[in-house]
């Protein structure tokens, strides 16, 4: 079977092979000899299948490889094939795979670069002359970057259609028809007199023909599900306590088990668990690597033994507190050494010695990802075999990490994939997990659910970085001249792969994104990126480099727009040079009904650009300096996703990525002490409660190529925010969060 | 220790000092009520204690002086209580995880106090946190099921 050489167009073609009782279909994939031993592809040429709908007589299973944290990626990678398969997909089994060792082995789940090799776009172009890091990664199974709807559309349809055909020839070939004289309908093929054939009877025969390629993916116009505002899968369950996510499994004979670590850096120097070992239905006190577990009969019992016990970690010889961070983004700052300059065009420095120059030095803080769903994982461990039953978003990782840990090799290494109550982020790390096989480890055989504390998620989260950065600029004749902004931060791709797997040289296109591949036709426009040293070992959050630097690059074009006297909306679609963009501020004006950043005695509006992952999103904010405080009253959001798939789901997550910027904003910052954050738990971090959260209005538009909407809600209502603010009180604010300068009410 | 959840009596053999949240969780098996904070600052466990809404995972087991009605016992897939209806029909929930706590406070509140205007919706739902930040939803699910409740 040597398919590879008629591999089509985008290097996948579906394939089919035979399973109990039934057919799995999916993406033959030609695996790429890669030097790289992590990526552990199969030898050149050689094949396999990544299945995605699996038929037999128990009835149909649509595989929805990417990790679903509540941006409904299950639901739409099921849609997807659902389409073109003709079958309703509520009626379907949704499972994030793998599901059998039998037809495929873990090495196949990896998937293609979500940038559209046919993309010439100066987004994609962008995206691929950043560093060879993220091509890398991103041939890995990983959830993120928003790039789960770009990367199945075509794909998954594909594997649909392909199914729903090789079906309708089996069906053929038994009544002595012709394929094209039949038809499908909610999972069955359609005979000319009607009689309907479930899928799940022409199952055995479809396996034992060639597939059908020669399908054509249906137009928009014919879409049944996609584009419709339908009902997702798991909102039933979700709304009456019976979804399952990871933290709520039990097995019979299961153990339960929580953790107390290190701060980042130390180590265990002494322990004294006496106390503990004697409480009432602890199992045992287990050392694990830089951390001390209990496992018991109960999750509390668990934590509350860890609380009897006394722990003298033993801290580095470095900086630990919060200090530390800002000098070391100031020195980064004074340093001439930089990291990367995605952006400098004409002469900054001869247009800003050209007359008065505008400074504005601005910080944004750390911020924790904490997801509701506290961290946990279910591990049963034999000599032979471990399984993982956890929420996590680069399910290749885990594997690789627990086979170096266990000494197991990678295909005894089951990663069961969990629905996740929230990440944003914080489920691209194997912490946790890590510690939850030592744990099992020592109890072979047994199921142990481990479960984190808040506490011990607030002081062992990796943040998004703190970061300051000094922006510059002129103004003259009425227009921007120069805009300068120099930003620092640590890596955060560099400090995640030290963690995953290795760090990797390089410049971090992510310390500039958001800001240095901005579409604004500033004559004179330079941004620098300045890589300081890690402090504290940071990550990936929600829209991730965007996420602080759309703020500092956000208000530094808000400034310079007040100095040059221009309405800050209109300058934004004066300077933009990217037509999609220039749209979705167009959008945004219509739909704000934007007259300018007055709007009466103590009020103001403020607005922000940001294009991140592809998506151009911009928004306007609404404010009202009140007798109890501030209170942002109104909120509008525009972005262009190129196609919109899922219309309900697509509008909460502009609605909610947009509040959750303005959450953090206002009231969120983790500040180091001692090398812990001196934020333990939510009474500390309040992120966004419903009583600040404003009337939103969002607008999806349609103009830009196929894209993912998780993340690009983020960047810009910080900078909104903040330019509000000033638009109603003439105050400034550089620094977030804002309540530190001004009260919310 | 005796203890009624959702009209079923349970005789529980733990510690007076167990929260709830536990004994429900991790002894009955009752997974719909989640643990987010343990502190009272999430909502993310809130049950009703004979209507009222409290936060299981302050409450410990021997201090729960009523009947417990845990998210499961509010309304079923089958036969929703009109807030989770509310909630379905809104499609509300984004990563879902705090939704049981959520629904449960909307709808203790909704039994107290009808048609409650956006200010006790503030005072009374910002016990209740979602990371997902889905709360013009919430807000407007909960207007809906007070419509429904309305007119029976």
């Amino acid at each position: 079977m040597s398919r590879a050489g008629r591999i089509a167009r985008r290097g996948f073609l579906v394939g089919s092979v035979a399973i109990a009782g039934g057919v799995a279909f999916g993406a033959w994939r030609y695996t790429r000899p890669l030097p790289d031993p992590f990526a552990k592809g199969l030898p050149p040429g050689a094949e396999a299948l990544n299945p995605y709908v699996l038929i037999d007589a128990s009835g149909i299973t649509l595989i929805a490889p990417r990790a679903d944290k509540g941006q409904g990626a299950r639901w739409i990678q099921a849609a997807l094939i659902a389409e073109e398969l003709d079958i309703d997909p509520a009626g379907a089994r949704i499972e994030p795979g793998p599901v059998s060792k039998t037809y495929y082995n873990t090495a196949l789940l990896q998937e293609n670069l979500p940038i559209d090799p046919t993309d010439t776009g100066w987004l994609a172009q962008t995206l691929r002359a950043g560093s060879d890091v993220p091509a890398r990664l991103l041939g890995l199974q990983i959830t993120g970057g928003s790039s789960s709807v770009p990367d199945g559309f075509e794909k998954l349809r594909r594997a649909g259609a392909v199914a729903r055909e090789t079906l309708k020839q089996a069906a053929a070939m038994r009544e002595g028809l012709s394929r094209a004289d039949l038809r499908t309908g909610d999972g069955n093929v359609i005979l000319p007199d009607g009689q309907r054939i479930p899928y799940t009877e022409l199952a055995a025969e479809a396996a034992s023909i060639a597939p059908v390629q020669d399908v054509v993916l249906r137009a928009p116009s014919q879409w049944r599900i996609l584009g419709k505002p339908v009902q997702r899968a798991d909102i039933v369950a979700k709304s009456t306590g019976t979804q399952r996510y990871g933290i709520d499994l039990a097995f019979d004979g299961m153990l339960y088990a929580s953790v107390r670590a290190a701060p980042a850096g130390a180590s265990v120097a002494k322990v004294e668990a006496a106390a503990a070992k004697g409480m009432r239905g602890v199992h045992s006190v287990v050392p694990i690597r830089d951390g001390i577990a209990v496992v018991a009969d109960n999750t509390w019992r668990a934590m509350q033994a860890l609380q009897a016990i006394t722990i003298d970690w033993a801290f580095p010889d470095l900086p630990g507190d919060q200090q530390a961070v800002w000098d070391g983004l100031t020195a980064a700052l004074d340093t001439a050494q930089i990291d990367s300059r995605p952006r400098d065009t004409g002469d900054v420095e001869n247009a800003l010695a050209a007359g008065a120059v505008i400074e504005a030095e601005y910080r944004v803080p750390f911020l924790a990802h904490a997801p509701l769903e506290p961290m946990n994982a279910t591990v049963r461990i034999t000599d032979s075999q471990c399984e993982i039953w956890t929420g996590t978003q680069i399910p290749d990782f885990v594997v690789a990490k627990v086979a170096a840990l266990t000494g197991l090799g990678e295909d005894s290494i089951q990663v069961h994939s969990q629905m996740i109550g929230g990440s944003f982020g914080r489920r691209l790390e194997l912490d946790f997990i890590l510690q939850a096989v030592q744990i099992a480890q020592s109890v072979p055989g047994r199921p142990v659910k481990m479960i984190w504390s808040r506490e011990e998620d607030f002081a062992h989260d990796q943040p998004r970085p703190a970061q300051i950065a000094r922006g510059r600029g002129r103004v003259a004749n009425g227009r921007i001249e120069a805009l300068d902004l120099a930003i620092a931060t640590p890596s955060v791709t560099a400090s995640w792969f030290g963690r995953v797997w290795r760090a990797l040289p390089g410049p971090d296109a992510t310390i500039t994104a958001g800001a240095g591949d901005q579409p604004l036709a500033i004559p004179n426009y330079r941004v620098t990126g300045h890589r300081a040293d890690e402090v504290f070992p940071v990550s990936s959050w929600r829209s991730v480099g965007a996420s602080g630097n759309g703020f500092l690059h956000g208000c530094l074009l808000d400034e310079l727009f007040a100095a040059a006297d221009l309405d800050p909306l209109q300058g934004l679609i004066d300077l933009c040079s990217h037509d999609v963009s220039r749209r979705v501020l167009n959008e945004l004006r219509e739909i704000s009904g934007w007259t300018g950043r007055a709007a009466g005695q103590g009020r103001g509006r403020g607005v922000a650009f940001c294009l991140s992952f592809g998506v151009p999103c911009a928004q306007v904010v609404d404010v009202a300096d009140t007798a109890n405080g501030m209170r942002i009253t109104r909120a509008f959001a525009v972005a262009d996703i190129g196609t919109v798939l899922d219309p309900v789901n697509a509008q909460a997550q502009l609605s909610g990525g947009m509040l959750f910027g303005l959450g953090h904003a206002m009231n969120c910052e983790l500040t180091y002490r001692d090398h812990v954050p001196e934020q333990t738990n939510f009474h500390a971090y309040q992120a966004m409660r419903l009583h600040q959260a404003p009337e939103i209005t969002v607008r999806l538009l349609e103009n830009g190529p196929l894209r993912g909407l998780g993340e690009p809600g983020v960047p810009p209502a910080a900078p909104a925010l903040a330019n509000a603010i000033f638009a109603a009180t003439g105050q400034r604010i550089r620094e977030l969060p804002l309540s530190r300068k001004v009260r919310f009410a | 220790m005796e203890l009624t959840v959702n009209g079923q009596r349970h005789q529980i053999d733990a510690e007076a000092g167990m929260p709830l949240l536990w004994v429900l969780r991790d002894i009955l098996g009752l997974t719909g009520t989640k643990y987010g904070c343990g502190i009272a600052q999430c909502g993310a466990c809130t049950v009703h204690i004979d209507g009222e809404a409290v936060r299981s995972c302050q409450i410990a087991l021997a201090d729960v002086g009523g009947e417990v009605t845990t998210i499961e016992g509010l309304g079923t897939p089958d036969a929703p209580h009109p807030v989770q209806q509310a909630w379905i029909d809104h499609q509300v929930a984004q990563c879902g995880y705090c939704q049981s706590g959520q629904i449960m406070s909307a709808a203790a509140m909704l039994a107290l106090q009808g048609e409650p205007d956006d200010q006790q919706i503030d005072r009374i739902m910002s016990a209740n946190l979602c990371r997902c930040a889905t709360y013009p939803r919430i807000r407007a699910a909960i207007h809906d099921a007070a419509r429904r409740l309305a007119t029976g």
